[in-house]
């Protein structure tokens, strides 16, 4: 019944004031609303901090990742480094900058596999529905039945040595893997919310006017129904980060001379009591580089979500 | 229903409090003033609203989406949320007492045996988890301590009431499995359950077909006359007001431009606001008819005009409109309008 | 009379209802269950019914957004109930619909421009590509709206505004035949007489044929040349204006009417006042014989066996479709013929511009003179773009009402 209330309320808002602002999209009006929220602004700056590690490390450090010092080594934080070396030698500070890449480009590239993938597929099995929808909905389940983690280990064990010849490749093979493990979230939610704009009627004005099938879609059900699909991707991205650390720190992610953080928390493991600063820096940076996708995602949905505004 | 045929005076059942009307005066409305607290303003959706209403009178608040009448309603039955809703001046009492300042547990169990309501969509505001039965017997149980199977029949025999078919057999089934209509007449039901004095129906039959609407109105109307209730009806329909009210008030941007007799005012309004309606509406009884419509929109909350509030959409409005807001006054003995040429309006 | 432009012959719409789990079917929605009328050149046909009686869906079914289970739809003589791609398309520039609720029809993510400009677009002959601009914004000031306002965004506009968005986009490929379905039961009552002005208005100045789908007995009527009533996906009565609401013959028809409140509290009491009992019934399970008879207090042994048709009977003064086998005119309410009376203009005006961006410039002077002039510069060039197919062109685009009606318009 509030509702109602505060209804009553803002509907009549808008009619005098589009008067004054001209042309307020809604993307306008989304990033008016991002602009005034702090933790978009922390998170913009987490992931642009990260992203800058991940292009451009040498802007951090000089110091060469792949420099092994072992009589420094287990060295503690300010004997010389900032954050100390670790067991091989190696400066613990230069690794977790240079560890950066391969989070970014693993999180990055698996999200626009998985957006690309399930979003498609979402669309199809949403706007087609009928038969479509059933196939595409039961192999989706199917892919959702097999748990990540365990999918990933199987997945990744079994591809060919090839795979591990280049840098590259070995970050491939962890993207692979994971968008192919994550498609299907991604398809579901696209299916849902393509199957909430459909009946709307401004698509069924535009089918009454003889649009195609590809306009329709392009132009009216897609810019509709993009923004849960931004939202919980950006969410997952982070997610897909933490989970090719772990993929790394079991050992079968990547795999040095790659340099990830999953790999340097899983070689600090044997110096929990001893030497913590070896395991607590790249498990900070990794917290540090997942907030910060969780949050721009949260922000992104308050300021695309009318309902909160 | 001879448990409650006798009780015309109201009264609280449980607490101990009683509530005596003096002269019939059941509620009284003094100056009240609602605004909704907004990131983007503040939006005056009440800007001092008087009324009162007697036993067995029936008051319609008539009014376009964003008058407020809604608001007026749930301020009346102390269901605003606030936040972001503020009350920031007003007097709301009933049988003398004031119920803005009461304390909460006291003003909640007004909410059922004195004032009570029904709501335009009884599909939200039936629990579509519970058997309707069990949904009107709970009034019972919770307010009167009345005991399972006691309370059960009671429920039945307001289901009967409310002249639902087959009350006995159906007060196992769930909301869904009843039409509009009939989900209509359960929020009644338990409305009525027990025995307020004051009854508010917001929009009652708007999301009803039209012979729903006139069963749902002629059982409202019944049930008004049987147990002398004050009955406030907010609607936007000026045919429904026609058929069931006493007395009328037309609300326009959060504040009551017109207060009259129903006969009175369709025959002569006394604000181009109400003027403009009547002639802006379509009637079934005459043919050829020319509609005349009023121009521009109502303003919004956050920003409304200085002087008069419908003077940008008033054809008649001079600068003093423009400048000065025209209280609500006696225009001829009865009428109230809130309108600088009133007196050049009724006579039109 | 006119010729026809527009004929539902026989229409059905079967929804399957599945169950179990596999989804078999288990029995059938009678949406719409075999609807035939004729829609003449420039003439308005009101449907009413109340909810479930299938007209929103014989609306749809009309702009072949569904696909009917059998019956025909003809179009100017041709069946395209058929036809697909190029045909249908090529069709679709002749029959337009507006929708009811003006927050769910205009897509938020687009400008104004962009969807009124969206039928030129999609038929892309019609209109040059440089021209479509100019043309849109010819389009937002024949609905009475400031053509300025063609990059703001739908939620920048008030509901009526938005239906007056909605009805240009409908009127953009100058149509014969716009669907409408129940285009102001979503506005507020002010706001309402705005835009049936405003549709007036444009069936004067564009020969349009209007279906006017709707549950507002009133706003029907005002509309309407002819109407038809539908009970459980089936005509009940049909034809004149006059006739249906004057001398109704079937009971449903009658029970509708006595239900409708008039805004005259004088009148309260007086009034012949027919109060059914129970609901409509479910339309997968339609009563058998007439639909009408579990609820009808004439109903007889016959009624429940035979389904009388929809067949010219008498109505005391001619004779109109009716589906009742013991049907007899009765007067529900004295109609008041106000044709000859001069609207007074005092308080509210007949004009059909969007006002509310003038604001305090709406006084007694009469707000519209801006707007007036503009739209005269404006007219020469408009006539000519919104008739590229003609050489008829309306007299006078800048006249607020007209008050001649148009050639091809009968006479109400």
């Amino acid at each position: 019944m509030t509702d109602a209330a505060v209804a009553e309320v803002t509907v009549a808002e808008p009619r005098e004031g589009g008067v004054r602002e001209e042309e307020r999209s809604l993307a306008s009006d989304a990033w008016r609303a991002l602009r005034g929220n702090p933790v978009f602004w922390v998170s913009a700056v987490l992931i642009a901090v990260f992203t800058l590690m991940a292009i451009w490390p040498s802007l951090f450090t000089n110091t060469d990742p792949r420099e092994a010092i072992l009589a420094e080594s287990r060295s503690r934080p300010g004997d010389g480094t900032w954050f100390g070396r670790d067991i091989q030698g190696y400066d613990i500070y230069a690794r977790c900058i240079y560890g950066a890449r391969a989070s970014i480009l693993v999180g990055v590239m698996t999200t626009a596999m998985a957006v690309a993938i399930g979003g498609g597929i979402g669309m199809i099995s949403g706007y087609l529905g009928g038969a479509w929808d059933a196939t595409f909905s039961r192999i989706g389940d199917i892919f959702f039945s097999i748990p990540l983690l365990l999918g990933a280990i199987i997945f990744l064990s079994s591809l060919p040595e090839f795979f591990n010849d280049n840098y590259f490749l070995v970050i491939m093979k962890v993207v692979l893997a994971l968008a192919f493990l994550g498609w299907p979230s991604l398809a579901r939610l696209m299916r849902s919310s393509v199957i909430q704009v459909k009946p709307n009627d401004y698509v069924q004005a535009a089918r009454a006017l003889g649009a195609s099938p590809s306009r329709i879609i392009r132009s009216h059900i897609l810019p509709n129904s993009l923004a849960p699909l931004i939202v919980v991707a950006t969410i997952s991205l982070g997610g897909y980060i933490a989970v090719e650390a772990t993929l790394s720190f079991l050992g079968i992610g990547l795999q040095p001379p790659a340099i990830s953080w999953g790999i340097d928390i899983s070689a600090a493991i044997v110096g929990l009591r001893t030497t913590p600063h070896m395991l607590f820096f790249p498990s900070l940076f990794l917290s540090l580089a997942v907030l910060g996708f969780i949050l721009m995602g949260d922000a992104v949905r308050d300021a695309l979500d009318p309902k909160t505004r | 229903m001879t448990t409650t045929q006798d009780t015309t005076t109201p009264s609280d059942k449980t607490s101990g409090v009683t509530y005596t009307p003096e002269d019939g005066l059941l509620l009284e409305v003094e100056d009240l003033y609602v605004e909704f607290h907004t990131p983007d303003g503040i939006a005056t959706a009440i800007n001092g609203v008087s009324f009162d209403l007697h036993q067995g009178e029936s008051l319609a608040i008539l009014g376009e989406s964003g008058s407020g009448k809604s608001v007026t309603a749930q301020a009346i039955m102390g269901i605003l949320d606030m936040p972001p809703a503020v009350i920031p001046g007003g007097h709301i009492r009933y049988c003398g007492q004031d119920l803005l300042s009461m304390p909460e547990d006291q003003r909640r169990r007004t909410r059922g045996p004195e004032v009570s309501m029904i709501f335009q969509d009884a599909l939200s505001s039936l629990n579509p988890v519970f058997p309707v039965g069990w949904q009107i017997a709970e009034m019972f149980r919770m307010h009167r301590g009345v005991n399972k199977s006691d309370a059960l029949e009671q429920a039945i025999r307001l289901m009967e009431r409310v002249q639902i078919p087959a009350a006995r057999d159906r007060v196992k089934a769930y909301p869904h499995q009843f039409s509009g209509g009939m989900r209509q007449r359960i929020m009644i039901a338990m409305a009525i359950a027990l025995d307020p004095a004051v009854l508010i129906a917001d929009e009652p039959t708007t999301a009803l077909d039209v012979t729903v609407q006139a069963q749902i109105m002629a059982l409202l109307d019944e049930l008004q006359q049987e147990r002398q209730m004050g009955l406030i009806l907010i609607t936007h329909d000026l045919g429904v007001v026609a058929d069931v009210a006493d007395r009328i008030a037309v609300m326009y941007a959060g504040r009551f431009v017109e207060k009259a007799d129903v006969v009175e005012l369709y025959s002569a309004p006394a604000h181009p606001y109400t003027r403009g309606l009547l002639e802006s509406i379509p009637r079934l009884d005459q043919k050829g008819q020319t509609l005349a419509a009023i121009g521009g929109l109502p303003p919004n909350l956050m920003r409304i005009p200085p002087g008069c509030p419908f003077n940008p959409r008033c054809r008649r409005a001079e600068d003093v409109c423009r400048r000065d807001r025209p209280e609500l006054r006696e225009v001829v003995p009865g009428r109230f309008a809130a309108c600088h040429f009133a007196e050049e309006v009724i006579n039109a | 009379m006119p010729e026809v432009i527009l004929s539902a012959q026989d229409l059905v719409k079967h929804y399957p209802i599945r169950s179990g789990v596999l989804r078999r079917v288990a029995g059938q929605v009678k949406a719409v269950d075999g609807v035939s009328f004729d829609l003449h050149k420039g003439e308005t046909l009101g449907i009413v019914g109340e909810s479930g009686c299938g007209k929103s869906t014989l609306g749809r079914l009309l702009m072949r957004l569904e696909e009917p289970t059998s019956g025909k739809v003809i179009f100017g003589g041709e069946d395209w109930s058929g036809a697909s791609g190029r045909k249908l398309r090529q069709m679709r520039r002749n029959i337009q619909i507006v929708f009811q609720d003006p927050y769910t029809s205009l897509n938020p993510r687009m400008t104004v421009g962009d969807i009124v400009g969206e039928p030129l677009e999609i038929h892309s002959d019609v209109v040059p590509k440089g021209g479509r601009r100019k043309r849109v914004q010819e389009l937002l000031d024949l609905v009475g709206l400031n053509p300025e306002h063609i990059n703001r965004y739908p939620h920048q506009f008030s509901g009526g505004q938005r239906q007056r968005i909605g009805i240009a986009r409908g009127i953009a490929l100058n149509p014969s035949v716009l669907v409408c379905d129940e285009p102001v039961s979503a506005l507020d009552v002010s706001v309402q007489a705005q835009v049936v002005n405003l549709m007036e208005k444009l069936q004067d100045e564009l020969g349009l044929a209007y279906v006017f789908i709707a549950h507002d007995l009133s706003v029907v009527r005002h509309i309407s040349d002819r109407v038809g009533v539908m009970y459980l996906g089936r005509m009940a009565e049909l034809g004149e204006e006059d006739e249906v609401y004057s001398r109704p013959t079937h009971p449903y028809t009658q029970a509708l009417l006595s239900a409708v409140p008039v805004p005259d509290p004088t009148l309260r009491g007086k009034r012949d006042q027919i109060v059914l009992q129970g609901d409509v019934p479910s339309p997968a399970n339609p009563p058998s014989g007439c639909r009408f008879h579990t609820r009808c207090w004439k109903a007889q042994e016959v009624c429940t066996t035979d389904e009388p048709e929809l067949e010219l009977r008498p109505d005391g003064l001619g004779a109109h479709l009716s589906r009742c086998h013991f049907a007899e005119p009765r007067l529900i309410l004295e109609t008041v013929d106000v044709s000859d009376l001069e609207p007074d203009t005092r308080f509210a005006g007949t004009e059909v511009q969007d006002m509310s961006d003038l604001g305090a410039g709406l006084g007694a002077a009469g707000g519209g003179e801006d707007l007036g002039s503009s739209a005269a510069d404006a007219g020469v060039e408009r006539s000519s773009a919104l008739h590229p197919d003609t050489d008829q062109a309306p007299q006078d685009t800048t006249r607020l009402v007209d008050e001649q009606p148009g050639d091809d318009r009968p006479t109400r």
